[in-house]
């Protein structure tokens, strides 16, 4: 009753073959993650120590720790943290709640999407300009915070927008027409049903944040200092710096250093992201409609 | 001493008062007429039945009587509406006016708060916070909606999840909670099984008493079982409005309101 025609089996064949080909793709792509993981977890591993992470550099910075660095990376993302969620979550929530549908707002829109596409020097050099020369603060944690800050807007911002966008627009009609103004509306509706997605975009760019080496090398990243910031004016090391200068800038480095570094870096990393991963699934397990 | 004009208002039966006059209303997307010069009145007290096939205008003409024009750019109202007698293109407060206004839609929307809060927003929206009287408000609505008996002990779970049919009778018993005077219905037993439907007619029934209510339908019997006075749309016009039993058995003034009625298109 139910034999395979010649059409059938043909079918489940091309099937099969397309199930492989996208499985061995999706092989592929997960291959440079493990290969990058494995090796710094064999090579840098090793390096990591309580003293390595709470220890300052010495001897030209082949031994020692990279308390500084770590210290500065983290400061870095909290400063620009407080610059960009506020202005970029009030943007968005504009943007997506406020804004009429016309040409200034798509060229918001379409702007706020090519700032994402400006490569991270140019942004150095912006920040260089802006917040070291104009606003006179100097190669600073404030400088370097609110150049990374403004290279990572976009990634609120739309992550903010879209989560918004994701509340179905018959909550806001139903609130509407009991009388709710937007605000109200916005409020009590939008945004605690918004709030999990609006997390997972600062988390995600405080990871990126984290790694960024260009925007800070001209603004307020130096190669080494001999003693922590004491405020956001002053100068900081931070760990990608770091780890640029000691792959690449320093003569009689140990091999596994750099390594350790770049561990550090990428745990810092991918901590944040299962945390966001985490904050997510638990999030969503609260709500439903 | 009283006005000549309130002793005119006073001596009027409360049945034949108007609650809502339209006159000559036209409503269009864009360039595209929804709504095209219409005129009826509602009276207070009365249950009034809107019926026509999809496309005809009902829902836009809800949304022009709420203002929710004022949220869709591309939607442009001309005419008058008139609320208790005020032009409602005139009101400064537009969310006072809505306040007044209770709407259900065609699918149930159970907002993602608790049952509790569900029926609490409208009040907490105008300034309630006395968690007593929030308490009294939101077990009398939902005693209304006859929907208390199945809640009661569930107040705190997510209205979302209710059931269709209970979502439907949570948004009644939301609307309900604005103390609206007027209250309209957009089609909505299009997600309730008949019997929930049969019960919440027989609220709507018990309701006329207090408020006025607009029952916009695809059903011509439910209009026919509830309405006091029904206006036939089509594509945009009022074909017809009377009392209801007119429609099916009286004079009509336009033959395809009868043809309509009997199912004999749309």
């Amino acid at each position: 009753m139910f034999e395979a025609t010649r059409l059938n089996k043909k079918n489940l064949a091309k099937q099969n073959g397309v199930r492989l080909l996208l499985g061995g793709m999706t092989g592929i792509l997960i291959l440079p993650v493990i290969l990058i993981l494995g090796t710094l977890i064999y090579k840098g591993g090793p390096m990591i120590s309580f003293e390595f992470l709470f220890a300052t550099p010495t001897n030209g910075m082949t031994a020692g720790g990279i308390f500084p660095a770590l210290l500065g990376t983290v400061l870095l993302v909290i400063v620009a943290l407080l610059a960009s969620v506020p202005l970029g979550v009030a943007a968005a929530i504009y943007l997506s709640e406020y804004a009429p549908d016309n040409w200034s707002t798509r060229a918001i829109n379409l702007a706020i999407i090519n700032l994402a596409g400006v490569p991270s020097i140019v942004h150095a050099l912006f920040g260089v300009g802006a917040f070291v020369i104009f606003f006179k603060f100097g190669t600073s944690i404030l400088a370097a915070s609110l150049t990374l800050a403004i290279m990572t807007l976009p990634v609120v911002i739309v992550a903010t927008r879209e989560s918004l966008q994701a509340v179905p627009m018959a909550f806001r009609e139903a609130c509407w027409n009991m009388g709710a103004t937007r605000w109200q509306t916005i409020r009590r509706v939008v945004l605690p049903n918004a709030v999990t997605g609006i997390l997972t975009g600062v988390i995600l760019e405080v990871s990126r944040t984290a790694g960024e080496t260009a925007p800070i090398m001209f603004t307020g990243a130096a190669f080494f200092l001999p003693l922590l910031p004491q405020g956001v004016f002053d100068q900081t090391m931070a760990l990608s710096l770091h780890l640029f200068v000691v792959s690449t800038q320093v003569p009689g480095m140990p091999e596994a250093l750099p390594y350790g570094v770049a561990l550090v870096l990428i745990s810092m990393v991918l901590l944040m992201n299962s945390l966001s991963i985490g904050l997510r699934m638990y999030l969503r397990g609260k709500k439903k409609w | 001493m009283v006005s000549a004009r309130q002793a005119v208002a006073s001596s009027q039966p409360a049945k034949d008062r108007i609650k809502l006059g339209v006159r000559d209303l036209s409503i269009h997307y864009g360039s595209e007429a929804a709504l095209e010069g219409v005129s009826f009145e509602i009276r207070e007290h009365e249950i009034f039945g809107i019926i026509g096939p999809a496309n005809a205008g009902k829902t836009s003409f809800l949304k022009a009587v709420n203002r929710m024009d004022m949220f869709n750019t591309n939607m442009s109202v001309k005419g008058e509406i008139k609320f208790n007698g005020l032009d409602i293109s005139k009101v400064r407060n537009v969310y006072g006016l809505r306040r007044r206004i209770g709407v259900v839609f065609p699918l149930p929307v159970g907002l993602p708060l608790s049952v509790y809060d569900n029926v609490a927003l409208a009040p907490r929206l105008a300034g309630q916070k006395n968690r007593a009287d929030l308490d009294v408000i939101v077990e009398r609505c939902l005693q209304r909606a006859a929907l208390w008996d199945e809640v009661k002990d569930r107040l705190d779970s997510l209205g979302s999840m209710l059931s269709g049919g209970q979502q439907q009778r949570l948004t009644i018993a939301r609307a309900l909670s604005q103390e609206p005077e007027l209250l309209m219905l957009d089609e909505f037993s299009i997600a309730v099984d008949p019997v929930t439907t049969m019960r919440i007619e027989d609220v709507l029934k018990e309701l006329k008493s207090e408020i006025t209510i607009i029952l916009v339908t695809n059903l011509v019997q439910q209009a026919r079982r509830l309405a006091d006075r029904t206006a036939f749309f089509l594509e945009g016009e009022c074909l017809d409005v009377g009392v209801t039993e007119d429609l099916f058995t009286g004079e009509v003034s336009d033959p395809r309101t009868r043809d309509y009625v009997e199912g004999r298109f749309g």
